[in-house]
């Protein structure tokens, strides 16, 4: 499993979302609330570019009449037919049996150690004193 | 909220091995409000700032539910220049056409001059919308072909429309939607489709539309789900009322595309009718022929939104009914429900049925070469 340096840190600040394409998969990087995650960014319906989504909350009912609205910005909807994926792991809530879209663990690595570590650094020149996003696929 | 998109669109690949289709329901936008000032009389203009527009049912400053996405559209789909989506060629060109090999893209404009209580307002709009047509989009690109919006409440200006745009080769149909003021076999809508059958052309019956009518037939509903399911109920009613008024019977050449309200629903309409009409045909002596006869005649069924059913097989045997020559394939762009070309048929259809469904049966009704 390789390990590729997406960007310094402070080019990710919470909220933003980066795109790239890591051996010909097209991937995006998220930083949620200070935590980073990764997604393929290919919809597992019809191919949309399902991480130009907006991110929401996800929207449940035990009872009709009765709703409960939790992960707020960590649940993706996809920008064509609108289904919903959790950002964390992939899991479809439309239909959960069947379809999940691929996550890639991301994290956050100081500069030392991604330069000595097996990262690969495509674009970005490593400094030893920056943390760095890093992506595992 | 925090949406956000990239700095800029991915370029789409210019050169595509991808075999040609047609897509048979595409909906162009205006870029701006005043877009169409350049092909409406002063005196129209001075009216709109002055009176706006009146449709059938109240609440109409948006639509009655709101449409999941907006503009009801891909969140990809803004053209980068702005605009709404759907309002630039030259982006629809770049996302739709060129990278899935559209070979024939027939227009169909929605809000334009239909429903507008204003008679005179609706057919100006709606001639201003067809110029609109021509200048902003099919001129430009050979591909796009234009459907003729009508005034469709006033059946005699609505077919004097028909009339001057026929034999222009940048129309291929005439457009109506299926919510209207009464069901669409009722005498009035009769002058639209005897000037489109004179005019060799096929008349669409597009989804929505307000006629002042609840949206769905049981009243209003809470949730837009609701409506976008409502819209198959809606076309059952409308196409019930084309065979049982005698619209088929009185105009056997005239074609009818129902677009976008799938067409699962169709056998099983059919067979009601057919089981119904064997009881009561003395009250309807003019439905000559069992309706169903008419159906499988008369009418073509674009694509979006499919069915999708567990089962191929049920997909299948629905299409065997219908006919693998009537479907039209449409991807409803830029629509939030946009059908993807590559992924809507299930595997185990022969060439030939995909040829028809993709491109043949479009070329063939529209009159492509
Ligand atoms: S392509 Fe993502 S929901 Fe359909």
């Amino acid at each position: 499993m390789a390990r590729h340096v997406i960007a310094p840190v402070d080019e990710m600040p919470p909220g933003t979302r980066k795109f790239l394409e890591i051996d010909g998969r097209p991937i995006a990087v998220f930083n949620i609330k200070g935590e980073y995650f990764g997604l393929m960014n290919r919809c597992p319906h019809q191919g949309a570019a399902l991480c130009e989504g907006p991110l929401i909350g996800l929207a449940q009912s035990k009872d009709p009449g009765e709703i409960e609205y939790t992960k707020l910005g960590e649940i993706i909807r996809c920008p064509w037919h609108g289904w919903e994926f959790d950002i964390r792991t992939g899991q479809s809530y439309c239909d959960p049996r069947r379809f999940r879209v691929k996550a890639y663990p991301a994290h956050v690595e100081p500069g030392a150690s991604v330069v000595k570590g097996p990262y690969v650094a495509e674009t970005i020149p490593v400094k030893v004193e920056s943390d760095y996003v890093v992506v595992e696929l | 909220m925090n949406i956000q998109f990239r700095e800029s669109q991915e370029a789409a690949s210019p050169l595509t091995t991808k075999t040609a289709i047609a897509d048979c329901d595409i909906h162009p936008a205006r870029a701006t409000r005043t877009e169409l000032y350049p092909y409406l009389a002063k005196r129209w203009q001075h009216h709109l700032e002055v009176y706006g527009v009146h449709a059938y049912q109240g609440m109409m400053e948006g639509p009655p539910y709101p449409k999941a996405q907006p503009n009801a559209s891909r969140r990809d789909a803004y053209p980068p220049e702005g605009g709404p989506q759907g309002s630039s060629l030259s982006f629809m060109q770049q996302q739709l056409l060129d990278p899935n090999n559209v070979q024939l893209g027939v227009l169909n404009p929605l809000n334009t001059g239909q429903g507008i209580r204003n008679h005179e307002l609706s057919a100006a709009l709606c001639s201003a919308i067809n110029d609109w047509q021509i200048d902003k989009w099919t001129s430009k690109d050979k591909r796009l072909k234009a459907s003729i919006v009508v005034g469709n409440e006033d059946g005699l200006s609505a077919a004097a429309e028909i009339r001057e745009r026929a034999g222009d080769k940048n129309f291929v149909q005439v457009l109506l939607l299926s919510r209207n003021v009464e069901p669409l076999g009722q005498r009035r809508y009769w002058p639209i489709y005897q000037a489109a059958e004179e005019a060799g052309l096929p008349v669409g019956v597009h989804a929505f539309g307000f006629g002042g009518n609840p949206i769905t037939p049981s009243g209003w509903p809470s949730y837009y789900i609701e409506e976008m399911v409502g819209h198959s109920q809606c076309q059952q009613s409308a196409l019930a009322s084309l065979v049982l008024e005698g619209v088929f019977e009185r105009f056997p050449k005239l074609k009818m595309v129902m677009i976008e309200a799938g067409f699962g629903w169709a056998p099983s309409l059919a067979w009601r009718l057919d089981k119904t009409w064997q009881r009561l045909r003395s009250e309807v002596p003019h439905v000559k022929r069992p309706p169903s006869e008419y159906i499988r005649e008369q009418v073509w069924w674009t694509t979006q939104p499919m069915e999708d059913p567990e089962r191929r097989e049920d997909l299948f045997d629905v299409i065997k009914w219908i006919g693998w020559d009537r479907l039209l394939f449409a991807t409803d762009y830029p629509h939030w429900d946009y059908d993807e070309p590559s992924r809507v048929l299930p595997a185990g259809v022969s060439e030939a049925n995909r040829e028809a469904f993709y491109l043949g049966n479009a070329k063939k009704l529209y009159g492509i070469s």
